[in-house]
């Protein structure tokens, strides 16, 4: 038995045009619904948001437990999105709702209205020595800087310099987690997950030394 | 473990997901259907095997979403007020008035042809797919589609 006729007609898929536009409205109204079911439900594991800043584009990112990413746009957001995904959980969404608390500290950090971050931090993504490191950043104060070798003797491993250096560039928490604070001790700015003139721009944000070039 | 990120899965193939329920459902009820499938998804996520079809997932889950809503929409009694509201669903706003009569041809298919259409057209599974959601054979999903899309064709030549 064959069903005939369907070779003078258009293909059925045409028939269907006019019944399935989704407009952009339809569909934000829906991932918003999605996004509150999720979280009623204790299945959105990472909420993430981007942010326009000075330095460019930011990807911010949480889990319960809090702040657990951020990252420059020429870290690629969508590579830092699927690490996430890999690390933490595939159930990621963009929920901007949850991390408003993280964007307007930063905000205010960008005018110079903040010295330092209330938001709950997760480290997860760091761990051992890297973990300690990032800790020790953040009593180095706004406006003021510190030498990798230094970041080391306060971590307990004076000698650790070196891996001070790759904690920073692996830091999940940029500008949270002030590794921008850190200079090489020849007084350079030395690298940035950001770039060095990010780096010098927040220096000169916060009225530290910027360094020499 | 998958690790595509959800909010990825929700913008490739969301939009695909509400056109099977609304041929299914009508635009109405399509969106709860729709909400339903996503979050039972995400749910289920992690545990998805990598290289499956994503598509071809969701689809199945929007069935089982889709024929429990019809389920209990028929057994739920409808307060008289209501009715008019709930048989004629505001449309997208960009779908044009024509899809009115097009709606309506579908709303008078068989459910079972309804699904086999949106299964196969707008979810893009393959009849031997189909036939597995429906519990039935490979010429028998593709009939009901047939039939259904003759019947559309029929009630509604204007468009075509």
């Amino acid at each position: 038995m064959s069903t005939t006729g369907s070779t003078a007609s258009p293909p059925a898929e045409d028939l269907f045009g006019c019944l399935t536009p989704v407009s952009d409205e339809t569909r934000s109204r829906l991932h918003e619904k999605l996004v509150e079911a999720a979280a009623r439900e204790g299945v959105l594991d990472v909420a993430y948001r981007l942010l326009d800043s000075p330095l460019g584009p930011l990807l911010l990112a949480s889990t319960d437990a809090g702040l657990v990413r951020v990252a420059f746009a020429r870290q690629g957001h969508d590579e830092v999105l699927q690490t996430l995904a890999a690390m933490i959980s595939p159930r990621v969404l963009e929920a901007p709702g949850r991390l408003d608390p993280v964007a307007r500290e930063l905000g205010e950090y960008f005018e110079g209205r903040r010295a330092a971050f209330d938001v709950p931090l997760d480290l997860r993504l760091a761990r051992g020595f890297r973990r300690d490191v990032l800790r020790h950043l953040s009593d180095i104060a706004y406006g003021t800087t510190a030498s990798y070798a230094s970041v080391a003797s306060a971590a307990g491993h004076p000698r650790a310099a070196r891996a001070v250096g790759s904690a920073c560039r692996t830091n999940p928490l940029p500008l949270v987690v002030p590794c921008h604070r850190v200079l090489r001790s020849d007084g350079r700015v030395g690298e940035y997950v950001g770039g060095t003139d990010a780096k010098r721009a927040l220096l000169r944000l916060e009225g530290a030394v910027a360094g020499a070039p | 473990m998958a690790s595509i990120p959800f909010e990825k899965i929700v913008t490739e193939h969301g939009a695909t997901v509400l056109r099977v329920c609304r041929v299914v459902l009508g635009p109405a009820d399509a969106e709860d259907a729709w909400s339903e499938t996503f979050l039972s998804a995400l749910r289920a996520y992690p545990g998805l095997r990598p290289g499956s079809n994503v598509e071809a997932w969701l689809v199945t889950i929007a069935k089982h979403k889709a024929i429990d809503q019809h389920r209990q929409r028929q057994r739920a009694p409808v307060p008289m007020e209501t009715l008019p509201q709930m048989r004629n669903p505001p449309l997208e706003e960009e779908s044009e008035a024509a899809a009115d009569g097009l709606w309506e041809a579908l709303r008078r298919l068989p459910l079972r042809q309804r699904e086999a259409i949106a299964y196969h057209y707008l979810g893009g599974l393959p009849y031997a797919d189909v036939a597995r959601l429906l519990g039935n054979s490979e010429p028998a999903a593709r009939r009901a589609a047939a039939d259904g899309v003759k019947k559309l064709r029929a009630t509604y030549r204007g468009v075509l």
